[in-house]
């Protein structure tokens, strides 16, 4: 696919300088302004999040409780789930969106740019009630992400007011980001930008923002459901007053598996998008492309109770969401094999970008085997709710969504910034985080084949050996994050000046542009061939 | 470049996120219509059944097994007569369970169904049952409380075991559940 | 955590040192010990080996062109983008591996779900945090706790073998014969599972579900609760002890006579009259090993979460002698407190009542008795 641009550049439209300061970041409605915004603060929620997670890990390293209470073991797997996904994955894919759609579309900015604003500030105030709510008489959440009824219901302190307020936000947020989304794909392509010539990541956070409004409002009415039967004497989930614990999970997980998918799909997109650039090659099969992540998008509403295996359902419902399951793995297969076929006799090189990428493929794929030994139902059997399915979950959301979100970092600072990163601390960063993610995920499959159940901050001393390795590889995951944080600092600091095109290879409405590019960028929509 | 109107695709889009909430909520009752169906959560009909699919098979025995549970917290003593029954499918039976109230004073009680396997819950046909209404018992009263019920006739095969298991709750302070009455 | 334990830990991370200090690992789903559980474990490694094949070509083909398909080695990147005959191959063929796949799957799970024709049916009762296990064809029914003592968890006594996996009682089966079970919760989702069994049923509050298994060989069995149920999930163990038939005949007719004893004996119990210093050596035991998790050692309870008895109304006013009684022998409904009427017997009940209306100051001078908690069992008030 080839574009040029019109013979104007950018810069042709002076607005004035936006205001300085605090103020500044608080009333920008610039998609450039907010997408800094949503990744910095992924990025802090990232550390907030990977602090708990170091916090599980501490106690883990050794049989015994030595650090903390269970109770509070509990808030910190609870709390470090939430923030992951709804603080640190999705507002990180949010920023990326906000920064590239527009420019890959040839756009001047998001369809609804106050709207924009307002998704963004609800976030903090979320995630702060949220993280206030550790410190309330009792504690937080201690409920797992998943906060199933009766535990969360009858069975928990009043955190979990403070807990469906802030999930009802960040819903809020989401469902405004992805209207934004859709409105902007829709109504601001460049004249000639047209369906079948848009970038893979624009195509994948389209799907993904219909995803979006088909499932955050579900999340928002069981999250609604848990608020009123503990506090306004429903009984959805109440055996008691005639409902069905079991209930509670159906709707949960016709979000929760959507809500995965959505967690997955805009890194495919990054992948997409930066495979070809280093391979020098066009992406293979961009039409199977679109295709496939459509294909899961719909399949991905089919398969939810493959998270309830054990509840008692009868054969046919457990054949049926097994069947739909592995079915899952065919276009997910396909898109692993189109980005194998793009490097395919391309001419590669392997900067850092391009390095997490190639990680991408091979340990999300890792991380899909897994899932689809957990897809068959017998077995899911022995996997279900132990450290297997933890091994499953880290592989295709850390080295998967985390990794792709990192690749993607990598890949557009220097448009962003105008600078390249320390090429040096990138590399650190890169062999560090390769190595120490795995001894922190792999030997979990083992622990949990073995017979260790996940949530517990104790165990049988036969996981002891691997429960100390995994969290030695924890801590040293968690270290090498650092590094990523000082190549991020120095890189918006200054460094060596980067090219409009940056990559040699890489290709998109985007890189036509100045790096740092405009603060309003196409304001004169660009002419796509 | 002329504006483009985005209000239209707002509205779509905004009314979409209206009913996909409304569609959350509509799981309720949709999963209790599935579970009426499919019977996959083994909850029986909340509804008395009618005589007349209650044609005895000679040529089957169905086993019944009845358990009793009162809820954590609820004192009263409940347990079943029998604990065991073979039955033609078909075939009218009546049961007791006795409910004693230990206390000191009146409380109400509400017995909650399930059965086992849930696919034999939708051929458990009940014509008179206790879980149909909450049960009152003043402070050291006693009750024998009726089961009446055949098996459907129509039961899969492969069945030859019914599990039946009341948990009993007490709603003494809940607002009362909506009684069940005659079926047309 | 002191020096010595941190070094020791760090010990323990060096290769092989770990099996001085722990077993051995199995890095392998087991095969257990019955005919389902071999068949699960089979389809795990078929699926396993398929993806290893899987995972052989596709990261071969592309560790080969990241080798060869190198700027560095002067390639002219290809231009091809797009095979509509390639796109249907790796379709199809995933496809066909797929359906291969599920046949077995399909088969091994209705030979799991089949529940028919059990010789021996168990009701399991979930509850935070441990497990009730009553026989359904026989009169035995009894509760199944942790045992490992909580000064091995606080690291102030040497772990033994079966940490953490260790219960008072366990459940007995028979082998050879088909044994069902229910499951089913007395407060939030709990989880039964023996991996030796392949069984995993979750138990959901107010509703029955089956599970079942037929263990050949004797032997003890040990699992874990399986899904998240409060503070203690990760101490609330399964024990499952697989006995010949005549061992379990033996046994469960030995269990029948203790239980109708224990019964027959509770009614003298009701009669006997406890001295103070007994009843608060006998209280301050149960004490420890029923109500100090939640409550406390102090008595201070945990705030927000679990009440103090120390200093409390309850403990400490007349009037509250009743409420006390009660709600000791009948819980609270809604919250994790639950009826120890059904757990402990007169004496324990009344000693254990005693001690807290007078330990940690509380000096109420209180002294319940047996019969005091018969009459309220019973209904009478005082």
């Amino acid at each position: 696919m080839s574009i040029v641009t019109s013979g104007h550049h950018a810069d042709e439209h002076h607005h004035s300088a936006p205001p300085a300061g605090f103020k500044r970041w608080l009333y920008t409605t610039n998609h450039k302004d907010i997408g800094t915004m949503y990744l910095l603060f992924a990025l802090a929620m990232f550390f907030i999040g990977g602090a708990m997670a170091m916090v599980i890990r501490a106690e883990l390293f050794q049989p015994g409780l030595q650090l903390v209470d269970p109770n509070f073991f509990n808030q910190m797997t609870t709390v470090h789930g939430l923030i992951m996904v709804f603080g640190a994955v999705m507002p990180a894919f949010t920023g990326l969106a906000n920064w590239l759609i527009p420019m890959m579309i040839g756009a001047p900015d998001m369809a609804l740019p106050r709207m924009n604003n307002w998704s963004f500030w609800i976030l903090p105030f979320a995630f702060s009630i949220l993280l206030m709510s550790l410190f309330m008489e009792g504690g937080g959440p201690a409920f797992g992400w998943t906060f199933y009824a009766p535990l969360s219901t009858t069975y928990s302190n009043d955190s979990t007011a403070l807990f469906v307020f802030s999930v009802h936000i960040m819903g809020i947020s989401s469902i405004m980001g992805a209207i934004n989304v859709i409105v902007t794909i829709f109504n601001m392509r460049a004249p000639g930008m047209k369906w079948m010539k848009m970038p893979l990541f624009v195509w994948t956070w389209l799907i993904t923002a219909f995803l979006l409004i088909a499932v955050m409002p579900v999340l928002a009415g069981v999250v609604t459901m848990v608020l009123t039967d503990k506090y306004f004497g429903t009984s959805f989930f109440d055996a008691a007053g005639g409902g069905d614990p079991v209930l509670f999970q159906h709707i949960f997980w016709f979000f929760g598996h959507p809500e995965v998918y959505i967690m997955i799909l805009p890194a495919f997109g990054i992948i997409s998008s930066i495979v070809p650039t280093f391979a020098r090659k066009p992406l293979f099969g961009y039409a199977s492309m679109v295709y496939a992540t459509s294909s899961i998008a719909l399949l991905s509403f089919l398969v939810w109770a493959h998270h309830m295996f054990t509840t008692g359902m009868p054969v046919f419902a457990e054949l049926f969401f097994m069947y739909c399951t592995m079915l899952i793995a065919v276009p997910t297969g396909v898109k692993v094999f189109n980005w194998v076929a793009t490097m395919w006799r391309g001419a590669m090189t392997f900067e850092i970008p391009m390095m997490f990428a190639i990680a991408f493929i091979v340990l999300f794929t890792i991380g899909g085997f897994s899932g689809l030994m957990l897809a068959i139902t017998p077995a899911d059997f022995q996997y279900h709710d132990t450290y297997f399915v933890v091994a499953h979950f880290h592989y295709v959301l850390v080295t998967g969504a985390v990794f792709s979100i990192i690749a993607a970092a990598y890949y557009w600072l220097p448009k962003w910034t105008g600078y390249m990163y320390n090429e040096t601390l990138a590399r650190w960063h890169f062999w560090c985080s390769l190595i120490s993610v795995n001894v922190l995920f792999f030997p979990m499959h083992f622990v949990g084949l073995a017979g260790m159940p996940r949530r517990i901050p104790d165990y049988a001393l036969q996981f002891a050996d691997f429960n100390a390795l995994i969290s030695i590889g924890g801590f040293a995951f968690g270290l090498s994050q650092l590094l990523f944080l000082l190549v991020v600092y120095k890189c918006v600091q200054g460094g060596e000046k980067a090219s409009a095109q940056v990559w040699e290879g890489a290709e998109g409405l985007e890189w036509q542009l100045s790096s740092p590019p405009p603060y309003h960028s196409f304001t004169t929509p660009p002419e796509v061939k | 470049m002329a504006s483009t109107n985005h209000r239209p695709l707002l509205i779509r889009l905004l009314f979409s996120v209206i009913v996909m909430f409304g569609f959350g909520f509509a799981l309720v009752p949709l999963y209790d219509v599935f579970c009426e169906i499919t019977g996959i959560n083994g909850k029986t009909r909340n509804e008395v059944a009618g005589i007349e699919r209650a044609v005895p098979d000679k040529q089957r025995t169905i086993t019944v097994q009845f358990l009793a549970r009162p809820d954590k917290g609820m004192p009263w003593v409940f347990e079943p007569e029998v604990t065991r029954l073979e039955v033609h499918p078909g075939q009218i039976s009546l049961v007791h369970y006795q409910a004693q109230n230990p206390t000191g004073s009146a409380m109400v009680a509400q017995a909650v169904p399930s059965v086992s396997p849930g696919t034999a819950a939708l051929y458990f046909n009940k014509m008179e049952c206790f879980c149909f209404n909450q049960q009152r018992l003043d402070g050291g009263a006693a009750l024998a409380m009726p089961l009446q019920f055949y098996v459907d006739p129509a039961l899969p095969a492969d069945i030859e075991l019914i599990t039946l298991a009341y948990t009993l709750y007490d709603v003494t302070q809940r607002d009362p559940i909506q009684p069940v009455t005659q079926t047309e | 955590m002191t020096d010595t334990m941190f070094y020791r830990g760090l010990l323990l991370t060096l290769p092989g040192v770990g099996q001085v200090f722990g077993a051995e690992m199995p890095l392998n789903m087991t095969q257990g010990v019955t005919e389902i559980s071999q068949q699960v474990y089979d389809l795990h490694m078929t699926i396993f080996y398929i993806c290893c094949v899987i995972g052989l070509v596709v990261f071969g083909a592309m560790f080969w062109s990241i080798i060869h398909h190198r700027k560095a080695k002067g390639v002219q990147p290809a231009q091809f983008h797009e095979s509509t005959r390639v796109e249907l191959l790796w379709t199809a063929i995933p496809v066909v591996i797929l359906i291969g796949m599920a046949i077995p799957a399909t088969k091994t799970l209705l030979a799991m779900e089949d529940t028919t024709k059990a010789d021996v049916t168990i009701l399991i009762t979930g509850s935070q945090w441990k497990w009730h296990y009553k026989y359904l064809e026989y009169p035995v029914e009894f509760y199944s706790l942790l045992a490992t003592p909580a000064k091995q968890i606080s690291n102030k006594l040497p772990k033994t073998e079966n940490y953490l996996l260790e219960v008072d009682r366990p459940l007995v089966i028979p082998t050879g014969k088909k044994v069902r079970f229910l499951t089913t919760s007395d407060d939030v989702i709990h989880s039964w599972w023996v991996p030796a069994f392949a069984v995993k049923k979750d138990a959901n509050p107010g509703f029955i579900n089956e599970s079942w298994a037929k263990v050949e060989q004797p032997g003890i069995y040990r699992g874990q609760c399986a899904e998240l149920c409060g503070k203690d999930h990760g101490f609330m163990p399964v024990v499952v002890v697989a006995k010949t038939p005549e061992q379990f005949d033996s046994w469960i007719a030995e269990q029948a006579e203790q239980q109708a004893k224990a019964k027959a004996a509770e009614q003298a119990i009701a009669a006997l009259q406890m001295s103070m210093d007994e009843a608060m050596s006998l209280g301050q035991q149960v004490y420890q090993g029923y109500c100090a998790a939640c409550h406390q050692p102090s008595g201070e309870g945990l705030k927000g979460v679990f009440p103090a008895l120390k200093g409390s109304k309850m403990s400490i006013e007349p009037a509250g002698r009743q409420a006390h009684i009660d709600i000791v022998l009948n819980g609270k409904a809604g919250t994790a407190m639950q009826a120890f009427g059904k757990q402990l017997g007169l004496k324990e009940l009344a000693a254990v009542i005693t001690y807290e209306r007078n330990a940690w100051g509380n000096s109420t001078g209180d002294l319940v008795q047996a019969a005091d908690i018969q009459a309220a069992k019973n209904g009478q008030k005082e």
